[in-house]
């Protein structure tokens, strides 16, 4: 979606895929089909999340439209959809869901997730290079979930991933940014791939600080999904996600332990040298 | 050998003729749904099945059928 808020020079890639906004926006939990299409408009994404499940079990599905209105806000405003691999448990389910969200969705690209405890919903960075490593043979391009831990993070670029979506904290805590050394980490020493914080965050000042770090994007959805008034919450965390990004661009100044005075006064007013 | 084959699927089992494919079940399974074949994923046994090989994918008894739906998610 075009905003005069996004700077042209100012963009970012999914695979062969130019974007402008760095706020990619999940579709779950919303009030109602068209709470979710205002709140897509307001958020100005260009990037779209969607899941699968046997919807066969709920006789109609239970899907009660909100499918349909996210695929035609997408089509109306030129945004991308990201299916995901949510609840996952081994790299094979992950595998098969992926082939079956291309074929279903028509996109090559696939969130790839793959839990590896029940209560965190920690990401299981065995199988997700498992996983990631036979897509991406199969021609995904894959964006996993995964942890801020630097090694698993190396793996699943040693195999070929070209995005990477750190968790700032678990999904759907709100916490924020839990370690951010980590995502520091992250950023400095992979200096070329793409980062899009992705869980966790909880206000729109997470989204910033996240920016801040340097991240090339972040991926949310209960923050807004669960706000009181969730339009107005998608449109806080576009304006911060830009507020971040623009204070990343700009450099922040360094930080001090002791105080340095800003006003270049030369010392105490009605003291003579 | 049987003349019949009995597969499992979201809606309990289903007896189908032997030599059924994965097409032949799917028209049973979707009649009960209001969906037409293009608007789900398939997989037998966990393993996906794509569109134009479900005409060419036999059923064995006991075999599940599973159908998959985009919904909302994060």
């Amino acid at each position: 979606m075009s905003s005069p808020t996004h700077t042209a020079d100012d963009t970012w890639q999914i695979g062969e895929t130019t974007l402008s906004s760095r706020f990619l926006l999940g579709t779950a939990g919303y009030p109602s089909p068209d709470t979710l299409r205002l709140a897509i408009l307001a958020s100005g994404s260009q990037v779209l999340t969607l899941g699968l499940k046997r919807t066969l079990a709920v006789p109609g599905g239970g899907d009660n439209g909100f499918v349909q209105i996210i695929r035609d806000t997408a089509r109306a405003h030129g945004a991308h959809l990201l299916p995901n691999t949510a609840g996952c448990r081994s790299a094979q389910e992950a595998i098969t869901l992926a082939h079956m969200a291309r074929e279903l969705l028509g996109t090559h690209w696939i969130k790839l997730e793959v839990v590896g405890d029940e209560q965190t919903l920690q990401p299981d960075p065995f199988e997700l290079v498992a996983a990631a490593a036979q897509l991406i043979h199969d021609g995904f391009e894959v964006l996993p979930y995964c942890t801020d831990d630097l090694v698993s993070a190396r793996r699943l670029v040693d195999v070929g991933c070209r995005i990477l979506m750190p968790w700032a904290a678990p999904i759907g805590s709100g916490l924020g940014l839990l370690n951010p050394w980590a995502l520091r980490t992250l950023r400095a020493r992979l200096p070329d791939i793409t980062l899009i914080v992705d869980a966790g965050l909880g206000a729109p000042s997470h989204a910033t600080a996240a920016m801040e770090l340097g991240m090339d994007a972040v991926l949310l959805n209960s923050a807004v999904s669960q706000a009181h008034d969730p339009v107005r919450m998608a449109r806080a965390f576009r304006h911060a996600v830009e507020a971040g990004r623009d204070g990343h661009r700009a450099g922040l100044m360094p930080t001090s332990d002791v105080a340095i005075a800003s006003t270049p006064v030369s010392g105490q007013p009605f003291v003579l040298p | 050998m049987s003349d019949l084959i009995t597969i499992q699927t979201d809606h309990g089992p289903l007896q189908l003729p032997a030599g059924s494919t994965l097409a032949t079940a799917l028209t049973h399974i979707l009649s009960h749904a209001k969906q037409d074949s293009h608007s789900v994923a398939t997989a037998v046994n966990g393993q996906f099945v794509a569109r134009p090989a479900r005409a060419s994918c036999p059923l064995a008894d006991g075999d599940t059928v599973l159908c998959f739906s985009p919904i909302t998610g994060g």
